[in-house]
């Protein structure tokens, strides 16, 4: 598995060989610095420290800094890690550059993102609950959840709703995974990938680009 | 001082068009509203392939970049046929201005409303050359 952190750019249509046109979502994908590399020695697991889009080092403190400098690099804005099984080895070294060219033989890429948040959401927009009739004698509910339970439903646990029960909330703004994108394009000049279909949060947000293995 | 990586100064819409870029056609012909047009177009019956020609007049011509497409309008057995072509499709293999028309708005709706001689426009000259 490879991963890579970037940046959503936003979506657009392309056509594909067979004059099909394809709705695309542009990723900025890298360059990452390795920032550190953790092993099962030190660490207890394996994993490479990511990190993307520099900052001015007079926005981060002193600890930061001196992170960065071990990688002979700025500080960064997005770090994430990428875990290793227990018994691979990274394969890089601190202070290397990945760029958008590590996806060149994956075919399909998940894509990690926040998606945008949507506030306080009633059941019908949050769990897809159908509401009540428009008319035919329905009052002043016509997108209330219904019944969220009785005494007897619960009897014995204090007659309560239902654990875990459907009901209004904050909705969005959550760590979101979108499986299996298929790769159409990359641009290596300008670090863009180019997947198919869409993917989480708003334009500009921060994503983290993973390839499968797919068979 | 360390090295810098920074990621692009390209914006949004610099890294899209890029994008798109790599399916926009580069050798479409120069026609406008009122055009009389020849527009090749392949199609696929099963395993087939086919070009098939649409004749007509250029009535419309909307959105920008990817999306720019343009209506074709003819008169087929007294029935008034609009086929809407995306201008960059690979299936629209070829266009051909054949006859200008003189027009004075960039939507010719109106010819909807026209039958028989009404629906001709007056031929323009000198606004393209036809090549043959």
């Amino acid at each position: 598995m490879v991963m890579l952190l970037g940046k959503k750019v936003g979506m657009t249509q392309v056509y594909d060989q067979a004059g099909k046109l394809l709705p695309v979502t542009v990723i900025q994908a890298g360059p990452c610095t390795v920032m550190q590399l953790k092993t099962v020695d030190t660490d207890g697991y394996n994993a490479v420290q990511l990190g993307y889009d520099d900052l001015k080092p007079s926005h981060r403190n002193n600890p930061q800094i001196g992170h960065a400098r071990k990688a002979n690099t700025m500080p960064k804005k997005f770090v994430r890690e990428m875990r290793l099984p227990k018994d691979v080895e990274p394969e890089y070294k601190v202070g290397d550059c990945l760029t958008v060219s590590v996806f060149a033989e994956s075919s399909y890429v998940d894509v990690v993102g926040t998606s945008k948040g949507k506030g306080f959401a009633g059941v019908m927009k949050r769990h897809g609950f159908h509401g009540f009739p428009g008319s035919h004698g329905t009052e002043r509910k016509h997108r209330a959840p219904g019944s969220i339970g009785s005494f007897a439903s619960d009897a014995g646990h204090g007659g309560r709703p239902k654990r875990g029960k459907k009901m209004a909330g904050h909705m969005g703004s959550c760590r979101v995974t979108t499986k299996n994108h298929s790769v159409v394009a990359f641009d290596e000049q300008r670090n863009l990938l180019v997947v198919k279909g869409s993917v989480p949060g708003p334009a500009g947000s921060f994503v983290i680009v993973r390839s499968v293995n797919k068979a | 001082m360390a090295r810098k990586e920074k990621a692009s100064n390209a914006t949004k819409t610099e890294m899209l068009d890029a994008v798109e870029k790599q399916s926009l056609k580069k050798d479409i012909p120069h026609f406008e509203i009122g055009d009389t047009v020849d527009v090749r177009c392949r199609i696929k019956e099963g395993d087939k392939e086919r070009i098939q020609i649409f004749t007509g007049t250029v009535i419309a011509r909307r959105g920008r970049g990817i999306n720019e497409t343009f209506t074709v309008r003819r008169i087929v057995d007294n029935e008034g046929v609009e086929r809407i072509f995306p201008l960059h499709s690979p299936n629209v293999v070829n266009i051909r201005p054949m006859r200008s028309g003189k027009t004075r708005r960039a939507k010719l709706y109106f010819l909807r409303q026209r039958a028989g001689k009404a629906v001709r426009l007056a031929q323009r000259h000198g606004k393209h050359t036809v090549s043959e």
